[in-house]
């Protein structure tokens, strides 16, 4: 099962709502996925010289200030911070191969949940109807988001476990399916140096993109690639910085609905989630091809 | 008329309400993407429904004149008995699957597996159909003005495929047959039934080889 939800927003003065959109869309997808929800939303990109980074703690005690104010002292650099439930956002000007090094030695429960400039990941436990209301999913503005409701199939519900999965800056993918090649392509990637947080399969494709894009290809390329390396069921939603894409498998074995008009883009596992959106009753409905890429923005 | 609105009352009300009625005409209002509208109705009403629909709208349908005003997810008219689904945009996987009479009329293209397992009920697609279509057919009429995806008709049994456009590619056991008088009559008569119109000599017929129907050493490869 499992549902995905994506949007992506054409006019820029509809940023505002893109949490409500979301929101409205996510809940519609309750039912596909009540183990765990979870959302990518690119906002409030940060200053070429930073680098922003989502971290999760299992603790719900856990002091986010006391961690700024050493990551702030280890790097003689001002750290921002927003809390958000079992999340928080961090941004600062240092290296990411030294944060990622400083954060596993100092903090080993900590997990990061998403790098780059624009990108938040935020995923947990639970229904989706109580992680909306637990991470204030309406309040968020942005230029587009991914969203994801799960039941598990293939393994653990832990947060960790839960999707967007996000391998590389600014990328993340949400995948309604499963892949039974994904061991065999995990370590052909390892191989390639592209690290895994879990052994979950969706991780694996996040994986593969990330490193068909450090290859040279573009995102529309890596998923074309895709249809020839990856075996299994997928439909998946993609986003990057500016960009956005969605790929079905060619037997189109999972669900997905796109609907477009002048404001907007967005794809669903059902209607039901996309007639949530204002402006639907005059859009473009359809229902991507198998084995098609479809992509907008800078993909 | 009776109208209903799905934005004011649930859908379990609507469909109880559908199954307890008689005869009449409904119009069904904001059925937004929602699952299994107009399922079960076993009564000669006319169902008019103004938008899209989600999951299995109009299932297992008896007698019943279901008309969509949009486009329909996985499983429309799935199971149908007898009466008659319209949609008037485009469909989902699975329309018509397993049913067993009455007719569906796609207005616009239909993805794949149309007709899966289809049991005697009759499919008229304006548009173009995704492959898989008729897997397992065994009987009935599927009729698709445009083109058809791969592996059409697939371990087909004695349903019969028309097709206007190109076919990708026939899946197992699956052939072109002669077009006869008979069958231009037959197809004449469900296109003018479905209010659709084609020339009836622009089509062709595909249908079971019947070399699947039992096991054959000689054909253990097309297995």
């Amino acid at each position: 099962m499992c549902g995905i939800v994506g949007i992506y927003l054409k006019n820029k003065e509809l940023n505002n709502n893109l949490g409500t959109m979301l929101a409205a869309m996510l809940a519609q997808m309750s039912e596909r996925g009540p183990d765990s929800a979870g959302i990518a939303v690119y906002r409030n990109t940060v200053d070429p010289s930073k680098i922003k980074l989502t971290l999760f703690s299992a603790d719900a005690e856990y002091d986010w200030n006391q961690l700024r104010v050493r990551c702030a002292r280890a790097f003689s650099a001002e750290v921002d911070i927003e809390i958000r439930a079992s999340h928080a956002v961090f941004s600062i000007a240092a290296p990411l191969p030294d944060l990622k090094t400083w954060l596993n030695a100092h903090e080993p429960g900590l997990r990061i949940m998403s790098a780059g400039s624009t990108i938040e990941i935020y995923k947990e436990k639970g229904t989706p109807l109580e992680f909306i209301k637990r991470f204030h999913v309406q309040d968020f503005h942005g230029s587009h988001a991914l969203g994801h409701t799960r039941m598990a199939t293939e393994s653990a519900v832990t947060t960790e476990h839960s999707h967007p999965f996000s391998t590389g800056l600014d990328l993340c993918l949400v995948h309604n399916g499963s892949l039974s090649n994904h061991n065999q392509l995990r370590e052909r990637l390892q191989r390639n140096g592209i690290e895994f947080q879990t052994d979950n399969d969706s991780e694996v494709a996040a994986g593969y993109l990330m490193w068909q894009l450090q290859q040279g290809a573009t995102l529309e390329q890596a998923l074309t690639s895709a249809l020839k390396d990856l075996d299994g069921f997928y439909t998946f939603a993609v986003g990057t910085r500016n960009g956005f894409a969605v790929l079905r498998d060619p037997i189109a074995c999972k669900p997905a609905v796109m609907a477009e008009n002048d404001d907007w883009v967005a794809m669903a596992s059902e209607f039901r989630a996309i007639a949530q959106l204002p402006g639907v009753e005059k859009a473009r409905v359809w229902e991507p091809a198998p084995a098609t890429v479809y992509s907008w923005g800078d993909a | 008329m009776t109208t209903f609105d799905l934005a004011q009352a649930p859908l379990r009300e609507l469909n109880q309400r559908l199954h307890n009625a008689p005869q009449g005409h409904w119009s069904i209002l904001h059925p937004d993407g929602r699952h299994c509208i107009a399922a079960g109705v076993d009564a000669p009403i006319d169902i008019e429904i103004e938008g899209h629909v989600g999951y299995y709208c109009g299932g297992m349908n008896k007698q019943a004149r279901i008309s969509i005003n949009g486009s329909a997810g996985p499983g429309v008219a799935e199971n149908m008995m007898s009466g008659t689904v319209r949609v008037k945009g485009n469909v989902s996987h699975c329309a018509g699957a397993s049913g067993h009479g009455g007719l569906l009329i796609v207005e616009g293209d239909a993805s794949a597996r149309c007709g899966i397992s289809m049991k005697g009920s009759d499919i008229v697609v304006v548009g173009s159909i995704g492959h898989l279509s008729a897997f397992m057919a065994q009987s009935g009429r599927l009729v698709v003005c445009d083109d058809a995806g791969d592996f059409l008709g697939d371990s087909i049994y004695e349903a019969v495929i028309y097709v206007g456009g190109s076919v990708s590619s026939l899946g197992a056991d699956c052939v072109e047959k002669k077009m006869t008088a008979q069958h231009l009559q037959s197809l004449a008569e469900l296109l003018s039934a479905s209010g659709v119109k084609a020339d009836p000599g622009r089509f062709r017929r595909y249908g079971s080889a019947r070399k699947l129907y039992n096991f054959n050493i000689d054909h253990a490869s097309d297995y």
